[in-house]
C-alpha cells in the first residue's frame, strides 16, 4: 500500500488522507447518501472514487485494490446488506486486500450493524448519522491507518 | 415584520400577504371550477365531497404466495386497489439465480421469475374488479404481459382489466436507478406500450410519470414537478411521433408524486402542477378531451423524511405529510409506515400507516369542501411563484434538447445533487432542523425490533426456477426469444412476441436479456 498523502487540517496541522472509494453494491439504485458522502469527503480534502450503480462485491473489491483505496464505504438500502457485505469483506482477505477498512452506510437494523462491526466493518452509518460525523470517523481511521494502530480481525 | 423566509424550492414565504399581492388576480383564468380546466382546484368537480382518494398502500412480501395471501385479506377488507411491490432482480430483469441477484431476492418485494409466480401471486383473485398498481419500469412490458396472460387464464379479457404500471424510465436515469436499456430504445419499448394497451388493455394507466424518486434523491418541489413534467413532454413526443393520436393515449396518463412535511408549499406545488399540465396539453399538443389535461396523481409521504431516531414520532410526520396531500388533491395516497428508516416495515406500522389516511378522510373536515386553500393570499402567491418557476426549470430543459438530452448531459441529475448536498449541510450545521435528529434528541434510544425477511425465498426461488427450465419446451423457448430479438430489430411491436415468450414460460430476466442483447445496457455519466 502507498503511504498515505497528508494535508493541511483546518486546525493548521498537517493530517494523513486516505483515499475512499465509495461504493454501491448490488441493485439499489438509491445513491443520494453515497453521493452526498462523496461530496462532503471530498470536501474535506479527500481523495474520493465513486463507482456508480449496480457493482458486484468482485467489481468493488476490484476497484478498491485498483485505485489503491485505503477505506471503502459501501452505501446499501435494500436489506441485502449481510450477505453483500459478508462477500466484500471476504474477497478482500481472498485478494489479500484486509487492510483496506470497511465502511457501511444505509437502512441497517441495530443487530445487523452489530453483526457487520463482528465481520470486520469499521463502522455502520445509519439514516440521520451527521456528516460532519462520518468525515471525522474518516479522519480518525485515516490516522490510525497511518500509524499502523489497527487490529485485523 | 421579519424578513422573508424561503421555501424549500427557494423562493420567498413572506411572514404577512395582506392581499395586495393578488391585485389583478384572474380568478377565472387562473382558477376555473373545479374539474374544468386548468383544474387547478381538482380534477374532479366534487372531489372529496363524493368519495374520497384511494388508499393505495404499496407492498410486497418475499414470494408470491405470501403476497397473495396478504391481496385476498386486503380484498376481503374492502380494498379495491392492490399495489405490487417486486424485488429488486425482478425491477432490473433479472432471474432469481443470477449472480447479480445474490441477497437482493424477495428483499424490497415479491420475486417473479415468469408466468408461474404470476399466476401464483393472482391466483383466486378477480382481476375485472381489483386494479392493480404495478411498481415496474424498465421490465414494464413484461410483468403487465404476465398479468394479461394470467387473467387471460382466469378467462377475464384485456378490456376488463385496470391498473397501473409505473413505466417511466426517464425518471430512473435521473433518480431512481432501475433503468436496463439506454433512453432510445426505453422509449421505443414505452411506445410500443402505449400502442399496445391502446388496442389490447385500453383501460390500464400505461405510466405513471414521477416526481417521487427524484424528491427521494433531493429534488426541491419546484426541480421535481418540473423535471417530471419535461419527461412528461418527452413521452408525449414519443407516442405522437409514434403515430398515436393524443386522445387516444393522453388520457391514460397519470402522475405521481411526493407530500414533503412542507404543508402550504406541497398544497401549492400540486395546484400549480396542474395548471401548467393542462395549459401543456391543451396549447402544445392541441389535446381536446378534457381527460388529456388533466394531472390525475398518486401521492406517496417523503420516506426520505423520516428518522431512525424516536421513529414513532415519523407517525406525525407521515400524517403531516398526508394531510398536505389530501389537501392538493391527489387521486391516490400511499402513507409511510414509521419505521422505514430502519427496515422493511412490520404489520403493525403498516396498519397504523393506513389508519393515519382513514383519520385524514373520515375524523377530519378537510374532505367536506373541495379545494379548501382556493383564494388564500398566501396559497395563490405561491401557487403562482411556483408555476412561474418550474416553467422556467421546464424550459431550461427544452434548451437543452429535451428531457432525454438533458439527461445524457446529466443536467437533472447534477441540479438535484446540488440540492441533496445544500440540505444535508444545512442539517449538519442544524440550520435546518430534525426533530430527534440534531434538536429535541435523546440520550439513548429505545430498541427497536425490525421485521426479517427470511433468506430460504431466495433458496427456494432459485429451485422452483431449475424446475421450470427443466419442465418446458426450451427449443420452443429459444424461438420465442429469438423472435423478440427479431423485433427489437426492426419496427414492430415488441410486446406481441414477448407475449408468446412469457406464455411459453420465458422467464423475466430472459426476455430482458434478449432486449439487452439488441438494445444494449445504459451507461450513465455519473459524477458527483
Amino acid at each position: 500500500m502507498k503511504a498515505l498523502e497528508t494535508r493541511k487540517h483546518p486546525s493548521g496541522t498537517a493530517t494523513p488522507r486516505a483515499r475512499v472509494l465509495i461504493a454501491k453494491p448490488g441493485l439499489d439504485g438509491h445513491d443520494r447518501g453515497a453521493k452526498v458522502i462523496a461530496r462532503a469527503l471530498r470536501d474535506a480534502g479527500y481523495e474520493v472514487v465513486y463507482t456508480g450503480l449496480h457493482q458486484t462485491p468482485e467489481q468493488i473489491v476490484a476497484s478498491a485494490i485498483a485505485e489503491d483505496t485505503q477505506i471503502v464505504g459501501l452505501s446499501i438500502l435494500s436489506g441485502a446488506h449481510l450477505s453483500i457485505v459478508a462477500k466484500v469483506i471476504s474477497l478482500l482477505a481472498e485478494e489479500d486486500a484486509a487492510d483496506i477498512r470497511v465502511l457501511i452506510g444505509g437502512i441497517i437494523p441495530d443487530a445487523d450493524a452489530r453483526a457487520l462491526e463482528a465481520m470486520g466493518v469499521h463502522a455502520v452509518f445509519t439514516p440521520g448519522a451527521d456528516m460532519s460525523g462520518i468525515v471525522e470517523t474518516v479522519d480518525q481511521l485515516s490516522v490510525m491507518i497511518h500509524d499502523g494502530a489497527l487490529e485485523y480481525v | 415584520m421579519g424578513a422573508a423566509s424561503r421555501s424549500e424550492s427557494d423562493l420567498p414565504i413572506q411572514p404577512l400577504y395582506d392581499g395586495a399581492e393578488l391585485d389583478g388576480f384572474d380568478a377565472a383564468a387562473k382558477l376555473g371550477t373545479p374539474g374544468q380546466f386548468p383544474f387547478t382546484r381538482g380534477v374532479y368537480p366534487s372531489m372529496y365531497t363524493g368519495r374520497p382518494w384511494t388508499m393505495r398502500q404499496y407492498a410486497g412480501f418475499g414470494t408470491a404466495k405470501e403476497s397473495n395471501e396478504r391481496y385476498h385479506e386486503l380484498v376481503g377488507a374492502g380494498t379495491g386497489g392492490l399495489s405490487v411491490a417486486f424485488d429488486l432482480p425482478t425491477q432490473m430483469g433479472y432471474d432469481s439465480d443470477e449472480a447479480i441477484a445474490r441477497g437482493e431476492v424477495g428483499k424490497v418485494g415479491v420475486a417473479i421469475d415468469s408466468i408461474e409466480d404470476m399466476r401464483t401471486l393472482f391466483s383466486g383473485l378477480p382481476l375485472d374488479k381489483v386494479s392493480t398498481s404495478m411498481t415496474i419500469n424498465a421490465p414494464a412490458s413484461t410483468l403487465l404481459l404476465m398479468y394479461q396472460l394470467v387473467a387471460a387464464e382466469q378467462g377475464v379479457a384485456g378490456d376488463q382489466l385496470t391498473g397501473t404500471i409505473q413505466n417511466d424510465v426517464l425518471k430512473e436515469y435521473i433518480a431512481r436507478g432501475t433503468y436496463i436499456y439506454p433512453p432510445k430504445q426505453s422509449l421505443r419499448l414505452i411506445s410500443d406500450i402505449f400502442a399496445y394497451c391502446h388496442q389490447e388493455i385500453p383501460r390500464w394507466n400505461t405510466i405513471s410519470i414521477s416526481g417521487y424518486h427524484m424528491a427521494e434523491a433531493g429534488a426541491t418541489p419546484v426541480q421535481e414537478i418540473a423535471f417530471t413534467l419535461a419527461n412528461a413532454k418527452e413521452y408525449v413526443r414519443t407516442a405522437l411521433a409514434a403515430g398515436l393520436d393524443i386522445d387516444d393515449f393522453a388520457p391514460r396518463l397519470s402522475f405521481f408524486f411526493v407530500a414533503r412535511t412542507t404543508l402550504l408549499e406541497e398544497i401549492a406545488t400540486f395546484r400549480a402542477a396542474r395548471r401548467i399540465w393542462a395549459r401543456i396539453m391543451r396549447d402544445e399538443f392541441k389535446a381536446k378531451n378534457p381527460k388529456s389535461q388533466m394531472l390525475r396523481f398518486h401521492t406517496q409521504t417523503a420516506g426520505v423524511q423520516l428518522t431512525a431516531q424516536q421513529p414513532e414520532v415519523n407517525l406525525v410526520r407521515v400524517a403531516l405529510q398526508g394531510l398536505g396531500a389530501v389537501l392538493g388533491g391527489t387521486q391516490s395516497l400511499h402513507t409511510n409506515s414509521y419505521d422505514e428508516a430502519i427496515a422493511l416495515p412490520t404489520q403493525k406500522a403498516a396498519r397504523l400507516a393506513l389508519r393515519t389516511q382513514q383519520i385524514i378522510a373520515y375524523e377530519t373536515d378537510v374532505t367536506a369542501t373541495v379545494d379548501p386553500f382556493a383564494g388564500s393570499y398566501v396559497m395563490e402567491s405561491m401557487t403562482d411563484d411556483i408555476e412561474a418557476a418550474a416553467l422556467e426549470l421546464i424550459q431550461a430543459v427544452e434548451d437543452r434538447g429535451g428531457a432525454v438530452s438533458a439527461i445524457e448531459q446529466g443536467f437533472q441529475k447534477a441540479e438535484i445533487e446540488r440540492s441533496a448536498y445544500r440540505i444535508a449541510l444545512e442539517i449538519d450545521k442544524s440550520e435546518r432542523t430534525v426533530v430527534g435528529v440534531n434538536r429535541f434528541v435523546l440520550d439513548e434510544e429505545e430498541p427497536y425490533e425490525p421485521l426479517r425477511v427470511d433468506p430460504q425465498i431466495e433458496v427456494d426461488q432459485c429451485e422452483r426456477l431449475a424446475a421450470l427450465r427443466k419442465e418446458r419446451d426450451n427449443d420452443a423457448v429459444d424461438r420465442a426469444l429469438d423472435a423478440v430479438r427479431v423485433a427489437a430489430q426492426g419496427t414492430d411491436n415488441v410486446l406481441v412476441p414477448m407475449r408468446e415468450a412469457l406464455r411459453l414460460r420465458a422467464t423475466g430476466g430472459e426476455v430482458s436479456h434478449a432486449l439487452r442483447d439488441v438494445w444494449g445496457v445504459y451507461v450513465p455519466l455519473d459524477t458527483f
